[in-house]
């Protein structure tokens, strides 16, 4: 019994302290967008004096409202296209034996560990040269890029816990391949989906070197990038404020999406389908 | 409705491995035949050729006249249940059995009339909405036969699709089988590398071995008239025994003593010359205990002594076991038949012979005992080719009635 009140307490006591160490910097940052301008620096926990100014100003432009739009439709797209085409790209490497087959889950290893920097400069040239600069398209690309390769590792490994059977009684049952992998396989598949789709889509919101090195307006920029233009409410006042206050916000949308997306991460979805 | 025929069908795996060579059968219109054989031989992939998973390397395989090689499984009207069952986990049941039909694109009423019909018959009716994950194992194996049943297809394909079960369910499960076989009448290609399910199922039975169908043919045919060593070992529980035998003038020299040869037997055997080493099978029920045979028939086979090492009473029957001194017989096939059945038989001195006596006998373990064994069904194998060279010959004179022991 004693080791296991031990256990108890020292797991506790480690959970805490983790979570505190997590959480820590999110409350500071809510407490530095509440902050009042000129108490900013103030190096006090708790606001002394409670304002919403921070969050009025970042509000009054439209440069932080056309960032979070660019931000939210960049990043939806992006995860729609890769989870689509990983999700294909997933079950071949799965299920077929095609010529290229390693080559290919060597690729897409090769494009997760290549460092991103060393790409920005030529991605800047080629989307310059192709008039992809500064536009949608411009962001969505490199982050389908880099999504892939976590879309496809995921999914594989939830494409190869699904019975090969199932697959096969549903050619017998008169299903096409593409009616097999629409209705049967993909349905089991969902929670895999959500869990890469959850995954794609943190990377492409909190992505700051690509929004930065391949935007140069408000047209494109999303809201990392955008953060870093921000100029205070007058020349004098410091701009940690409004920072602080579009870095809360651009967290809720993440939240709501992960919240969103967890209740349809069902384990166990595949029970049933053969004798346990 | 359905006949098919397997025309040489041969299957060639892409890394050369060769699963099924040149089978040849044809299986009649509402036919309920047996695939049976030791694991690894082939029944599966043959299974799958015929529906359609599978391309098959090279041959001819016909559904009711037309050559289907290159069609696609949903456009060979046929429908398979497999080992696993691969019910459609996020599916009910109900929607499980309706999946073909709604990708048929039946209309909703007639789906639902034969998805209700079905569920009858299977007992499945109160279970139409729950999940696969919600159903016992006995359960799940009706949903995946009503999941066949309800598109009326020409031709059920069936692998394994007991072997999931425990013992008892297997055994009501095989009545079912067997007869919604016969109320719908639709041809049926049954899996199985048990024995028992196969002599008790089907109208006919074939045996493979490593992608050669060894002999197809009735199940009485095959225990009683067996192609090869193989065949009549892996026939009929308890196995048929074997044990080296030397053909002499006249008579097969046994370590269960000289055993005559007479008529057809005596004639096909001596074309190879006497003094030939032989493999000799004699099935559990052609012993006795001598005192328990009939007078009349005493003279068709030959009494000897054996010591008992283990009795076993069945009630109806008494299993007698005792071993003979010396070499075992050894062929290809025995080989595999012991690895089949877990290589027990592999271990320990001599041969160990099962006898089944009738239920009087007075046989005791440890004790000697007078047993008798007819030599009437006898079964003589070349021990190089496993070939059965008594096949479809008797034991006895022409004219002479066989009487049962
Ligand atoms: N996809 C494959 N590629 C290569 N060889 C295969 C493949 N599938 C099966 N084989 C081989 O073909 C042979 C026959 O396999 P099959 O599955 O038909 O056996 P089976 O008779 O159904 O056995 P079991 O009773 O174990 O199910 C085996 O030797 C197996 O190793
Ligand atoms: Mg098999």
């Amino acid at each position: 019994m004693a080791s296991t009140t031990r256990e108890k307490v020292g797991w506790g006591t480690a959970n805490t302290l983790i979570v505190v160490l997590a959480l820590v910097p999110v409350l500071w940052i809510m407490s530095l967008s509440f902050k009042d301008p000129t108490t900013i620096s103030d190096a006090t926990f708790w606001p002394k004096k409670w304002t919403l100014e921070n969050y009025r100003g970042i509000f009054d432009t439209s440069e932080f409202t056309r960032a979070l739009l660019n931000s939210i439709g960049i990043a939806l797209i992006s995860t729609l296209i890769a989870v689509v085409l990983a999700s294909m790209a997933a079950y071949a490497v799965a299920r077929l034996d095609f010529p290229g087959k390693g080559l290919l889950i060597g690729m897409s290893l090769l494009i997760a560990m290549f460092p991103a920097i060393s790409l920005v400069t030529p991605l800047f040239n080629i989307e310059r040269a192709l008039h992809l600069f500064d536009t949608w398209p411009g962001l969505i690309i490199p982050y389908i890029t880099f999504g892939l390769p976590l879309g496809i590792y995921t999914l594989s490994a939830f494409f190869r816990e699904i019975p090969w059977e199932l697959e096969k009684a549903a050619k017998m049952d008169g299903a096409t391949p593409f009616q097999a992998f629409t209705k049967v396989i993909a349905p089991l598949a969902a929670p895999g989906m959500f869990t890469t789709a959850i995954l794609v889509f943190i990377f492409c919101w909190n992505d700051f070197l690509f929004a930065i090195s391949l935007t140069s307006t408000t047209r494109a920029r999303t809201v990392p990038a955008a953060m870093g233009f921000f100029t205070g409410s007058s020349q004098f006042t410091a701009v940690t404020g409004s920072i602080a206050a579009a870095a809360v916000i651009i967290t809720i949308p993440i939240i709501l999406f992960v919240l969103f997306f967890q209740r349809r991460i069902v384990a166990g979805l595949t029970s049933g389908a053969v004798k346990g | 409705m359905a006949d098919i025929v397997l025309d040489n069908i041969t299957k060639r795996y892409p890394d050369g491995a060769l699963a099924v060579d040149k089978v040849n059968m044809e299986i009649a219109d509402g036919e309920f035949v047996i695939l049976v054989g030791p694991s690894g031989c082939g029944k599966s992939t043959t299974l799958n050729m015929i529906a359609g998973l599978e391309d098959i390397t090279e041959g001819e395989l016909r559904i009711g006249g037309q050559v289907v090689n290159n069609k696609a499984p949903k456009d060979r009207d046929i429908a398979m249940v497999f080992q696993s069952y691969a019910l459609y986990p996020h599916m009910t049941v109900r929607e499980n059995m309706a999946f073909a039909l709604k990708l048929a694109k039946t209309p909703k009423a007639t789906i639902d009339e034969k998805v209700n019909e079905a569920a009858r018959v299977l007992e499945l009716t109160q279970h139409l909405d729950r999940k696969p994950a919600n159903l016992s194992g006995g359960q799940r194996q009706r949903v995946a036969m009503g999941r066949c049943i309800v598109r009326d297809p020409s031709a059920f394909l069936m692998d394994e699709p007991l072997s999931n079960l425990d013992a008892k369910l297997r055994v009501q499960m095989r009545t079912q089988v067997s007869r919604l076989q016969r109320r719908l009448g639709t041809t049926m290609v049954y899996v199985t590398h048990d024995q028992t399910e196969a002599m008790t199922l089907g109208d006919r039975v074939a045996v493979m071995r490593g992608g050669l169908l060894l002999q197809v043919g009735p199940p009485q045919a095959l225990y009683e008239d067996p192609a090869d060593l193989f065949v009549a070992g892996f026939i009929g529980s308890p196995a048929m025994n074997f044990m080296p035998a030397r053909l002499e003038e006249n008579a097969i020299r046994t370590k269960l003593g000289d055993i005559p040869l007479a008529g057809e037997v005596r004639q096909a055997l001596e074309q190879g010359g006497a003094g030939r080493e032989v493999i000799f099978g004699v099935r559990p029920e052609a012993f006795e205990d001598a005192d328990l045979v009939n007078a009349d028939v005493r003279d068709a086979g030959i009494p000897f002594s054996a010591a008992i090492d283990v009795v076993e009473s069945m009630g109806s029957d008494v299993f007698a076991y005792f071993t003979l001194e010396g070499d075992r017989a050894t062929s290809a096939e025995l080989e595999e038949l012991a690895k089949d059945s877990g290589g027990a038989d592999m271990s320990g001195e001599g041969t160990q012979v099962v006898a089944r006596l009738d239920a009087a006998t007075k046989v005791r373990e440890g004790e000697s005992a007078q047993l008798w064994v007819d030599s009437r069904s006898i079964h003589v194998f070349d021990p190089k080719t496993g070939e059965n060279l008594t096949r479809g010959r008797r034991n006895r004179d022409s004219g002479a009635q066989r009487t049962a022991v």
